[in-house]
């Protein structure tokens, strides 16, 4: 099968950030990282193409930087990159991200689109919903576990109570939930063929796509903080206070 | 002049320091505690092939240089010594001397699995009577038709007794001052491994006396030249001394990290004990033993992957950096406090680890003797 990732870079997570004072976007340092939450996306886009002997073809839009982080996500294997850095991108919102990608990935040809359910530094969750829309194809989402049965795509949507069964025959959209399967750590032979992987860095014109940032970040505020825990003070009794509070949080 | 590290060094190092904070680090206590060695974690590195590293691709390795051994190394020993020194020894004392010496039969039988991870080999040179005077090896072995008959015993042998354990290099005499090297397959009639020795740290590595009684291999099991034994460990010995430097490194390095987090964190007298310039010193002085010993340490790489002589920079980095680790353990601790005496802190094990590194793959005795010599003195 002919597999397409949607992966973003991200700034490390481990790094403090800041937001542009006027734009309020994050400002995005030269090195970013492969957002964690698309390695689950890279591994099962790999373990489908191992089944299947296919390939995969990772598509990403944001600022190239140094590429850090799609090389991670090629040092896993796979085996080529669409990078879409525009200027004029700079704020797209979901629906233009939704666009641009649609364009790429119908560029690059596919049988199965792989997502995570949302990017770690964005959060929006909705831009695999809307390239599936754009595609026309059908939407496998929050995948827990994803099986090929025949020609048919089988996967189990995660739900608050335990999960459905869900199937459709590709070509079709797949967002995978963290521990849909354990991703590699790139070797070092991955690593260095990484290096000669080939990158095809794009502007939204050359994709034929035009299109605007719909959306303007009018203001960003701190999140309340987390008010202060309740201390039980032991005088014999603190258990029944637990029980008692772990009751109320209808936790048993 | 260049220090910078390449993209991939860089790239490299960030997946080994994200693998052993997820795949080492929540077990090390525990397997110190319970002196595992850590069988799934041995094979996960395999998978990963850290230990087919600086080997060829034809054998299943990666072609990498020292270099990238050294990064691996220096990673895992950050979180845990004994992970690391498994990986040091599989593939400085287990699989080296088989790549270095061996004849294509021997590399083509024993290497794949050595370099995937699937097995383990040890290096029988040390002996209860002669350590750091190898040349003293009591270890005989005679040919016997088309047999080799070994008798003597060997000590501390990393790596000789896990259950994946393919074979153990031994070194033996041949004849009058001739000192060979022989491969001994485990599980060989006459080849006994005793029990684990009670160590003072290293609880997650495999180390084992070994006993050898009328134990019959074949006479194609001579490794490299008869004879030659000795001069082939000797240079087996200045890669090892390079890669010891690395875990040195590590440790000293995390001694720093965990002393600067935990100076700035712990209150006495209403403020962080950092603030004093007793404690702060520290940390800075032991900025400075760690910055010290990762530049002669992967100098001594860089001029070993450059094809360049670096037998005298492997004993500066080894025997600074181990020095420096040591220090920095002791200084750690010491900083820690009482916590840092109890086995709930990672310094702790770090402190007992680390004694050995100033020990194993050339003391610090015999390693200034070296380096004495080295400089053109008529010692």
């Amino acid at each position: 099968m002919r597999v397409v990732v949607c992966v973003k870079q991200i700034p490390d997570p481990a790094s403090p950030f800041e937001l542009d004072p006027d734009t309020h976007f994050l400002q995005r340092p030269e090195d970013q990282v492969l957002d964690d939450t698309d390695r689950y996306g890279v591994e099962m886009g790999l373990t489908i193409a191992e089944q299947t002997e296919g390939s995969v073809a990772l598509v990403s839009m944001g600022p190239a930087g140094s590429l850090q982080g799609i090389r991670q996500a090629l040092a896993m294997g796979a085996d080529r990159a669409v990078v879409i850095d525009d200027p004029n991108l700079r704020g797209a919102d979901s629906l233009a991200t939704a666009r641009v990608l649609t364009a790429a990935i119908s560029r690059e040809g596919f049988d199965v689109v792989i997502a995570g359910t949302e990017s770690t530094d964005g959060y929006s969750g909705v831009v695999p919903q809307q390239i599936a829309e754009l595609l026309n194809v059908p939407l496998l989402s929050f995948a827990k576990k994803v099986d090929l049965e025949g020609d048919r795509i089988r996967i189990e949507r995660q739900t608050d109570y335990g999960f459905d069964l869900v199937e459709a025959a590709p070509p079709a959209v797949i967002t995978v939930t963290s521990g849909v399967v354990e991703p590699r750590y790139p070797t070092f032979k991955g690593i260095m063929a990484a290096k000669s992987k080939p990158i095809d860095q794009v502007s939204a014109g050359e994709l034929g796509v035009t299109t605007a940032a719909g959306q303007e970040i009018v203001a960003v505020r701190a999140a309340p903080e987390r008010a202060a825990g309740e201390v039980i003070e032991d005088e014999g009794d603190a258990h029944l206070r637990i029980v008692q509070l772990l009751e109320q949080a209808k936790v048993i | 002049m260049d220090f910078e590290p390449s993209p991939e060094h860089e790239a490299f190092r960030r997946v080994i320091r994200e693998f052993a904070l997820a795949e080492v680090a929540p077990y090390a206590e525990e397997w110190d505690r319970t002196h595992t060695f850590p069988l799934e974690t041995v094979a996960k590195m395999g998978d990963l092939g850290l230990f087919g590293l600086p080997f060829p691709e034809e054998y299943g390795g990666s072609g990498a240089d020292f270099t990238t051994l050294c990064i691996a190394i220096e990673e895992l020993a950050r979180v845990d010594q004994s992970i690391a020194i498994t990986l040091e020894a599989g593939v400085g004392l287990g699989a080296n001397p088989i790549y270095q010496f061996g004849t294509d039969e021997q590399r083509q039988r024993w290497l794949p699995d050595l370099v995937s991870g699937r097995a383990l080999a040890g290096f029988g040179l040390t002996e209860a009577g002669a350590g750091s005077d190898a040349a003293a090896t009591g270890t005989k072995a005679t040919l016997d038709g088309d047999s080799w008959v070994i008798n003597g015993s060997k000590a501390f042998i990393t790596n000789s007794g896990t259950p994946i354990t393919s074979l153990v290099t031994v070194t033996a005499r041949t004849g009058p001052d001739e000192i060979s090297a022989i491969i001994v397959p485990a599980g060989a009639d006459g080849f006994t491994v005793e029990p684990a020795y009670r160590k003072m740290g290293w609880h997650a590595s495999d180390t084992h006396g070994l006993v050898f009684q009328d134990c019959r291999v074949p006479a194609e099991n001579l490794l490299g030249e008869r004879g030659k034994g000795l001069r082939q460990f000797l240079t087996i010995l200045d890669d090892g001394r390079i890669a010891m430097a690395a875990i040195a490194v590590g440790v000293a390095q995390a001694c720093l990290d965990d002393s600067a987090t935990y100076a700035s964190e712990r209150s006495a007298f209403g403020r962080p004990i950092g603030s004093n310039q007793a404690i702060a010193f520290k940390c800075a002085d032991m900025q400075v033993a760690v910055e010290a010993a990762r530049l002669l340490t992967y100098r001594a790489a860089w001029l070993k992957d450059q094809n360049r002589p670096f037998k005298q920079a492997a004993a500066l980095a080894k025997l600074y950096s181990t020095e420096a680790a040591v220090g920095a353990t002791r200084e750690a601790v010491q900083i820690f406090g009482g916590a840092g005496f109890v086995d709930e802190t990672p310094v702790s094990r770090h402190y007992r680890d680390a004694k050995v590194l100033e020990i194993g793959e050339g003391t610090s005795e015999i390693l200034r003797l070296v380096i004495s010599r080295g400089i053109g003195l008529p010692i």
